[in-house]
C-alpha cells in the first residue's frame, strides 16, 4: 500500500516540528527518515501513524493508497508501529503481547482463541523466536525484544509498517545484525515500511529510498547511493557520510575558478590521494603533514594539516597503499584531491583532478 | 548467578567507606541522636497506647467493644472509610491520568492545586463545608433546608471532609509511577487498535497495580484517622456521627483512660499494618525491578565479557520531536 503525505505542518506550542513537508512512498518500499535529532523525522512518522496530527487548516493530507485517513485514528489506520524501546508490554507474556491486537478487535471481526493462538505461533516462527512464546518481555534480550515488538506488530497483517528507530537501543553488533535481518524479512514479506534513525549507515544500508530532513523540511530524497553521491546541500553532505569541508580562498588550489564569492568546497576522505612528496608534484598538490594514523579493517584512516594553514582534514586509503608508501607520523607528504565539490551560489560544482595535474569539471 | 554478578561487582569497586565518613565518635553520636529521637517520638508513643490500653487487664480492653457508641463508632468510621476511599481511587487515577498523559496549559497549577488539602489545615476545610452547606448559615442553606438534605452533622458532610482531606493520597502516589512509565506502551495499545477503555484495564492499570495499591492503603489509613475537618462538619453525635478518632477524644475528656486507648490501639495497629502493606510493596517493586536488570544483562551479554562497571541499564531516553 503506497503513502502519500502532503502539506504536513506540525507546531508544539512556538516549536516548529514540521514546515510544510510532503513526502510519497511507493508500495512495498522501504523508505529511511534520516535526519539529526530535532529534524521532525519522528514527528513525520507518529503524523502517518495517527499518534499525532497535522495542524488544522493548513491543507494536510495524508493518503493510504488514495484513501484519505487524515482524520482516522491510529487504530483505525492499521498500521504497524515499532518503538524505539519495544514499549512491550511488560506484565504480559510474549504470546500475549503478539495477540493483542488480534484481541483488541471488535468482537465481530476477532478471530477465536485457537485463531489467535495459531497466528502467534506463525509470527515466533516469522522472527525465529519460536518456543520464546511463555516467557516474560523482561526475559529477553534486546534484539529479541525488538523482534517480539516487530512481531506484535504485523499480528492484524497492517498494510504499513513504521518503525521509530527500532535499533537505537541495542548494541552496535546486535544493531548490525538486527539490520541485516530486517532487510531480508522487509523483502519476504514485501509490506511497505517507513522507518526513522539518525543513523546515516543504517539509512544507507537498509532503505530503498532515504528522505533527508533537517530543520522540520526535507532536503533531499532519493536512492542511497544517489543522495549520497549528488547532494544538494551542505548540509546532505555534510550529514551523508565523512567530507572534508574547507572554506574558499584558504585551501584551494589558486587557479579554480570556483574561488570566486563565498564558497565552501567538499572533499570525501576516499578522495584524498596521498604521495610521496618527490613524486611529479603539480598545481593542485598540498603539501601536508601527517598527524596521526588509524588503521583497522581494509582501510586507515589518516589524518592531516595543511603545512603552513593549520587546517586539519582526513584521508582514506586503503591499508595496502599505507603499507606500500610507508606513511608514519609526522611525516610531509603530498596531497591530491581527486574530486572536489564546491558549494557557491547555492549550488554545487563537481571537479576532478587528473593525474597530470588538470582540472576537469564534471558536467551535472 | 545473581549472588555471584552482586559479589563480584563490590569486589571490583573500591572500599571508599574509610575515606568517606566521619570520625567513628561522630558516628556514634549521629546514631545514638537518631535512635533515641525515634524511640522517645515513635516507639515510645505507640508503646504506651497499648499499655495504657491494657493497664487494666485483657477483660477491661474487651469489655470497650460492648459499649454501643464504641461499636458505632467503628461502624461509622467503616463506613466513611467504604465511601471516601473508592470515589479518590477513582479520581486519583482520573488525577494522574490527566496530569501524566496529557500536557496542556495549567497544567502546573492543577498539580498545585491538587496538594491544596496537604497545605489547608483540616479544622479550615471543615469550617468551609459548614460555610457552604450548614442549613442555618450556609451559602446553600435555602435549597439544602427546602429539599431537607442534612449535610452538616451528617454523615454526608463527613465523607465530604474526609473525601476532601483524602484527596491528594492516590495521586501523589501515581503520578512518579505513571510517569516513569511513559506513554510509549499506551500508544502502542493504541497502534493496535485497542481502544480507551481497553488500554486502561490492560496497559495503564496493571503497569501502576503496586502503586496504586501503596496510595489506597495510605488514603485509607488517613480516612479512617481524620480528626480535625471532621470533627468540625459532625458535630460529634455520640452514636451517629462520632468516628473512631472522635469517639476516642470523647472518652479521653470523660476520664475513660482504658476504652480511649483501646479504641486507640486499633487505629495503632491500622497504622502499624498500613507500614507493612508499604514495606510488602516496596519489596514487590523492589523485586520485580531486580528481575528485570538481571536478566536483561544475563540473556543481553554473555556474562562476564563486559566490564562490570557498565552492566546493565538501558535507560530510555525518549526523542523530542
Amino acid at each position: 500500500m503506497s503513502i502519500r503525505a502532503l502539506n504536513i505542518h506540525k507546531t508544539f506550542g512556538n516549536y516548529k516540528a514540521l514546515d510544510d513537508v510532503s513526502l510519497e512512498v511507493p508500495e512495498g518500499r522501504l523508505v529511511s527518515l534520516l535526519g539529526p535529532s530535532g529534524s521532525g523525522k519522528t514527528t513525520v512518522l507518529r503524523i502517518l501513524a495517527g499518534l499525532e496530527f497535522p495542524d488544522p487548516k493548513t491543507g494536510a493530507t495524508i493518503e493510504f493508497h488514495g484513501e484519505d485517513v487524515t482524520n482516522l485514528s491510529a487504530g483505525k489506520r492499521g498500521v504497524g508501529f515499532v518503538f524505539q524501546h519495544y514499549a512491550l508490554f511488560k506484565h504480559m507474556t510474549i504470546e500475549r503481547n503478539i495477540g493483542f491486537g488480534l484481541r483488541a478487535k471488535p468482537r465481530r471481526e476477532r478471530p477465536g482463541d485457537e485463531a489467535i493462538a495459531a497466528r502467534v505461533k506463525e509470527l515466533l516462527e516469522l522472527v525465529q523466536l519460536d518456543g520464546l512464546g511463555k516467557r516474560y518481555p523482561s526475559e529477553l534480550s534486546g534484539g529479541q525484544r525488538q523482534r517480539i515488538a516487530l512481531a506484535r506488530a504485523l499480528a492484524s497483517q497492517p498494510k504499513v509498517l513504521l518503525l521509530d528507530e527500532p535499533f537505537g537501543a541495542l548494541d552496535a553488533k546486535v544493531r548490525k545484525d538486527l539490520r541485516r535481518w530486517l532487510r531480508l524479512f522487509q523483502e519476504e514479506i514485501k509490506i511497505t515500511t517507513v522507518f526513522v534513525t539518525h543513523d546515516q549507515e543504517e539509512a544507507l544500508e537498509l532503505a530503498d529510498e532515504v528522505v533527508v530532513m533537517n530543520n522540520a523540511r526535507i532536503a533531499q530524497v532519493g536512492a542511497p547511493q544517489d543522495v549520497y553521491d549528488n547532494p544538494v546541500s551542505p548540509f546532505v553532505i555534510e550529514f551523508l557520510g565523512n567530507v572534508n569541508r574547507f572554506t574558499a580562498g584558504v585551501s584551494k588550489p589558486s587557479k579554480s575558478q570556483a574561488t570566486e564569492g563565498k564558497s565552501v568546497l567538499y572533499v570525501r576522505p576516499h578522495d584524498v590521494d596521498i604521495r610521496l612528496t618527490d613524486e611529479n608534484p603539480h598545481d593542485y598538490a598540498i603539501r601536508s603533514k601527517i598527524q596521526h594514523i588509524f588503521s583497522a579493517g581494509n582501510y586507515a584512516r589518516i589524518s592531516l594539516d595543511r603545512i603552513g594553514y593549520n587546517e586539519p582534514f582526513e584521508a582514506e586509503i586503503s591499508r595496502e597503499k599505507l603499507r606500500q608508501l610507508d606513511l608514519k607520523v609526522g611525516m610531509i607528504v603530498s596531497v591530491v584531491f581527486r574530486h572536489i565539490r564546491v558549494f557557491a551560489k547555492g549550488q554545487f560544482k563537481e571537479s576532478n583532478v587528473r593525474e597530470d595535474g588538470q582540472l576537469v569539471e564534471v558536467a551535472g | 548467578m545473581a549472588a555471584i554478578l552482586s559479589r563480584v561487582r563490590h569486589d571490583t569497586y573500591p572500599k571508599t567507606d574509610n575515606a568517606i565518613t566521619e570520625p567513628r565518635l561522630i558516628r556514634w553520636l549521629l546514631i545514638l541522636v537518631a535512635i533515641s529521637f525515634l524511640g522517645l517520638f515513635l516507639f515510645m508513643p505507640l508503646v504506651a497506647v497499648f499499655v495504657e490500653a491494657f493497664k487494666q487487664g485483657t477483660k477491661l480492653y474487651f469489655a470497650t467493644f460492648e459499649d454501643k457508641y464504641a461499636v458505632d463508632a467503628i461502624l461509622l468510621t467503616l463506613k466513611i472509610a467504604a465511601i471516601s476511599v473508592p470515589l479518590n481511587l477513582v479520581f486519583g487515577l482520573a488525577a494522574a491520568w490527566v496530569i501524566t498523559k496529557f500536557s496542556y496549559r495549567g497544567k502546573s497549577l492543577l498539580v498545585t492545586v491538587l496538594d491544596l488539602p496537604f497545605a489547608v489545615s483540616p479544622v479550615i476545610a471543615g469550617l468551609i463545608f459548614v460555610l457552604i452547606f450548614s442549613t442555618t448559615h450556609g451559602w446553600l442553606a435555602e435549597p439544602l433546608k427546602e429539599y431537607n438534605i442534612r449535610i452538616i452533622f451528617a454523615l454526608p458532610g463527613i465523607a465530604l471532609a474526609t473525601v476532601f482531606i483524602t484527596l491528594p493520597f492516590i495521586a501523589r502516589e501515581l503520578v512518579p509511577v505513571m510517569q516513569a512509565q511513559g506513554k510509549d506502551e499506551e500508544f502502542a495499545a493504541l497502534t493496535l487498535g485497542a481502544g480507551g477503555w481497553r488500554t486502561f484495564f490492560t496497559v495503564t492499570l496493571p503497569n501502576v497495580k503496586w502503586g496504586l495499591f501503596y496510595g489506597v492503603i495510605l488514603c485509607n489509613a488517613r480516612a479512617m484517622g481524620e480528626f480535625g475537618a471532621v470533627a468540625v462538619v459532625s458535630g460529634n453525635i455520640k452514636g451517629r456521627t462520632s468516628t473512631l478518632p472522635l469517639y476516642i477524644e470523647t472518652l479521653y475528656n470523660e476520664y475513660n483512660g482504658v476504652a480511649a486507648f483501646t479504641l486507640a490501639s486499633i487505629l495503632s495497629l491500622l497504622a502499624l499494618l498500613t507500614l507493612v502493606l508499604k514495606n510488602f510493596v516496596d519489596w514487590r517493586v523492589a523485586k520485580s525491578r531486580n528481575n528485570q536488570d538481571l536478566n536483561l544483562s544475563l540473556f543481553t551479554f554473555p556474562p562476564f565479557t563486559r566490564p562490570l562497571a557498565a552492566l546493565p541499564h538501558e535507560h530510555p531516553c525518549p526523542q523530542h520531536p
